[in-house]
């Protein structure tokens, strides 16, 4: 028996730059970028004070009153969330499709977390420390903690509730996941969705992912770790993926939404296709915590697995859109996992990171990568990587430096690799009859 | 397509009344409670001052001693996972590379890296609050008027942040409880991480059932940790509501799944992990065989966001949809393993969801609840529930739940309470529910035959 085919028939997006699907394509197309100075908080002391935010963004130019008073409360990232599921809906007209069915209709989401109530948390701390030994008391803390957090904006942190929202708001009864395996969470959550509607456990799954860790305490986290670009002075050309002088990546924040449909019940709607997607691979590099395995070998593993399960091989691929976050580590383990898996080809295939242009979006990264696949093959035309200036002998790939390209795509690879080595990429495919 | 079969082979957990599967199977049959009191800071000023702790662990027991060092780095929910991890590996007799790096097995890892895979439930972990705090409080302006002190973002960002050790990030990603158990273990194949609060221990094994069944892992670890006995876990719960107030001078009596007088959960903390095999390879290698994983069905239960459909439909549709996927009627399960956290609304809920799917039968199929002993331990709660079930097959006895006395008559369910009771049960259900956010799931499980 053949089995299911799993197709896109909507996508819509939230990101640093713009919110309209064409729009922001054209403005990844002109190189744009959406990096700017942090102002959700005052990070001017920070070591790194810019990020890609998304600007002028307000939930009730998405939804009803009566649904923005539904979801009241809903955090900054589920509110991305919400508005890009809202417009994957629109796009793939399933306003008035009264015939769908609800209990296969399901949701699986690579959402993070709600940021912190950080003003309220802090004086809390502040208040309950103990200078002269240096202990938390923690009655102190919970007089008040109780007094300055609130009840909505704590149980918004929680990182199914996004997931939640939309199955509300399009009373979706379909299985419902949350993955939240750091910036490789919504890649895998694309991909465990395709599995789903393959095996037949939905027909159809509103997909994607959501997040914002653009506040203190996520700023404070990547600085720590020193994984940030702290190029303050020059914050439009700070995320430079693959350039030699690349310092970390630029923090975005956003969400991504994909309708993934059964193929067969795409076409009895007369759905517009987009793209099929064919393979999927989810790797643990199972190596340390802090590290990439210096071989590559979770990223191989995942790209291997997705072409297997694609029933392609890297013949096949015409375009990679790499991970590429900016990092000095990332780039150049991405790159030589790349050149393991392309063989010979390697240096002929182009692969760019739009990260140049909208930097990380962290969990809501792999699906507004894989929307930019899928606009490429519809296309023909590659997004660039921008800022790259200076060739570093490590990455020695064709990164489509600075302008896009026009050159015809069929099938791209679409690469996320997460903090503790988790690894997932997809393989998506014009769609075309008989496969 | 051919869908191989998955059958259970091991068991781990870690709750608040044993460390290791047994020990806690034990603990339910003869009605221990394992909460209290708070131990681990002083809860003087919450409403709620009583948690089901797990007082006793060492993690550095539970990995090589090459990797002694990287315990300085997990969150207490990672630790559980960690733990249960270990007891789940060595309860199914696989050489994974811990057992053998620590010499707990005789001979060389035997398992293939490549097909061994992951999938663990986890929460929204908190930041340890004393280290944090800590922090923080060094970015406060003490020298000025009373007025003016308090928190400086300003220094915060110019030195305070710095007190933070450079890894601390990745003491709280939810991924990080996946990452530390594949890195002790080696296991390279699919691995996920699912966050859906109390759900995510069943989302993660349905999922994992499934990478097994379609051919892509041999062998997963799956199940849930999670710990909210610290000060930010508790008072979020104490935000919403849900917890046990009146008990606070009696922690053994607090939770009473399902009973007329139950007054709300208790929170806890735990892991349950779970090893998956697929059927041919299990039986390869000699393993002993708990229970074969037959169903899965997953949706969501909210009327709003952070509150249960009163009818329970989402959680009936799971049910449902797991028992087909079976291919087995609600008139062949024999033992229903129910949240029954404790709320008045999720009770409620949970047995609307079960007298809908299971008709007549609603009252009187034996339903095993373990809240009343253990509190609820969030992403952890599925597996050990999910493990005390199967424990329930093998040994062919339902252990009784704590404090249920008189079963509500608007729940209607026949809740095994007051003695353990024998059982032979051949097909057993098993179900839970996030309570924020709605996602519920059940899985069918089987007594395994040839």
């Amino acid at each position: 028996m053949s089995r299911r085919r799993v197709v896109v028939t909507g996508m819509g997006w939230i990101t640093p730059l713009g919110r309209d699907l064409e729009a922001t394509w054209q403005r990844i197309l002109n190189a744009d970028c959406g990096i700017a100075e942090t102002t959700i908080f005052d990070a001017r002391t920070f070591p790194t004070q810019f990020s890609a935010e998304v600007k002028d963004f307000a939930l009730s130019d998405f939804i009803s009153p009566e649904e923005y008073e539904l979801h009241k409360g809903v955090s900054r990232q589920a509110s991305f969330a919400l508005a890009a599921a809202k417009l994957a809906w629109a796009d793939a007209k399933l306003d008035g499709a009264a015939t769908l069915n609800k209990s296969m209709f399901g949701v699986y989401l690579g959402g993070g977390e709600g940021p912190l109530d950080f003003d309220h948390f802090a004086t809390a701390a502040v208040e309950g420390w103990k200078y002269e030994d240096n202990t938390l008391d923690t009655r102190r803390w919970a007089e008040v903690a109780s007094e300055l957090l609130r009840k909505i904006v704590e149980a918004e942190q929680d990182p199914n509730m996004a997931a939640g929202h939309i199955a509300q708001m399009f009373g979706l009864e379909g299985p419902n996941f949350n993955t939240l395996t750091a910036c490789a969470a919504s890649t895998q959550a694309i991909g465990e969705a395709m599995n789903m509607i393959r095996r037949g456990d939905a027909d159809m799954m509103i997909s994607g992912g959501c997040h914002s860790m653009i506040h203190p305490l996520g700023v404070t986290g990547f600085n720590r770790l020193t994984a940030l670009s702290t190029r303050n002075d020059s914050c439009k050309t700070a995320s430079r993926p693959f350039d030699r002088t690349r310092d970390g990546f630029v923090l975005g924040e956003g969400a991504g939404m994909l309708i993934l449909e059964e193929l067969e019940h795409a076409k009895a709607r007369g759905a517009r296709i987009y793209a099929e997607v064919v393979g999927f691979g989810s790797t643990a590099d199972a190596f340390r915590i802090t590290d990439i395995h210096e071989d590559g070998r979770g990223g191989i593993a995942a790209m291997s697995t997705a072409l297997a399960d694609a029933g392609m091989t890297p013949q096949d691929i015409h375009y990679i859109s790499a991970h590429g976050t900016g990092t000095k580590e990332n780039d150049k383990i991405e790159t030589l996992a790349i050149k393991r898996i392309l063989g010979d080809r390697a240096k002929n295939v182009p692969v760019s990171s739009v990260k140049s242009m909208m930097g990380h979006l962290i969990a809501a990264a792999g699906a507004c990568e894989l929307i930019t696949c899928i606009l490429a093959i519809r296309d023909n035309v590659l997004p660039p990587t921008i800022n790259y200036e200076h060739p570093d002998p490590d990455c020695d790939l064709d990164y489509v430096p600075n302008k896009k390209r026009e050159t015809p795509v069929h099938t791209c690879l679409s690469n996320s690799f997460g903090f503790g080595g988790q690894n997932d990429t997809l393989v998506v495919t014009e769609f075309a009859e008989g496969g | 397509m051919n869908r191989k079969r998955v059958v259970i082979t091991g068991l781990g957990a870690v709750t608040p009344v044993g460390v290791g599967i047994t020990e806690t199977f034990d603990a339910l049959v003869e009605n221990r409670c394992g909460i209290g009191r708070i131990q681990a800071f002083d809860p003087g000023r919450f409403t709620s001052q009583i948690a089901g702790e797990v007082l006793e662990i060492n993690v550095k027991d539970s990995v090589p001693k090459g990797y002694r060092k990287a315990t300085k780095v997990m969150a207490r929910d990672i630790v559980l996972a960690v733990t249960a991890a270990y007891h789940a590996v060595k309860d199914a007799k696989l050489k994974t590379r811990c057992l053998v790096d620590r010499g707990d097995v005789e001979g060389e890892v035997d398992i293939d890296p490549t097909r061994f895979g992951a999938n663990i439930g986890a929460g929204l972990i908190c930041a340890d609050l004393n280290e944090l705090a800590g922090a923080l409080a060094s970015a406060a302006d003490r020298r000025d008027a009373p007025a003016d002190r308090g928190f400086s973002l300003e220094k915060w960002g110019r030195e305070g942040m710095n007190n933070l050790t450079p890894l601390w990030l990745l003491k709280f990603l939810p991924n990080m409880l996946a990452c530390h158990v594949t890195i002790v273990h080696d296991c390279q194949a699919p691995s996920n991480t699912i966050t859906c609060g109390e759900a995510s221990s069943h989302l993660a094994i349905g999922e994992a059932f499934r990478t097994i069944e379609r051919g892509a892992a041999d062998i997963c670890i799956c199940g849930g940790a999670e710990s909210k006995v610290n000060p930010m876990g508790l008072m979020r719960q104490s935000l919403l509501g849900r917890l046990v107030t009146d008990s606070n001078d009696n922690p053994t009596r607090a939770c009473r799944p399902f009973d007329v007088d139950r007054t709300g959960a208790v929170v806890g903390e735990g892991a349950g992990l779970i090893i998956l095999e697929e059927y041919e390879h299990a039986k390869a290698r000699g393993a002993a065989i708990y229970a074969e994983l037959v169903g899965f069905g997953a949706s969501v239960n909210a009327s709003h966001w952070l509150e249960p459909q009163a009818d329970g439909r989402g959680q009936a549709l799971a049910m449902s949809k797991a028992l087909a996927d079976a291919g087995v009627s609600a008139d062949d399960i024999e033992l229903i393993n129910a949240a029954g956290v404790g709320t008045k609304a999720h009770d409620a809920s949970e047995a609307a969801a079960i007298r809908s799917v299971f008709g007549q039968r609603g009252s009187t199929v034996p339903v095993l609840a373990t809240k009343g002993a253990i509190g609820v331990n969030g992403a952890g709660s599925g597996a050990i529930d999910l493990a005390v079930t199967v424990m329930a097959m093998h040994r062919g006895v339902i252990p009784p739940s704590l404090n249920t006395n008189q079963v509500d008559p608007e729940c209607g369910l026949n809740v095994v309470h007051g003695d353990p009771i024998d059982s032979r049960a051949e097909w057993v259900m098993s179900t839970a529910g996030a309570l924020s956010g709605g996602q519920t799931a059940a899985v069918v499980l089987r007594r395994c035959v040839e």
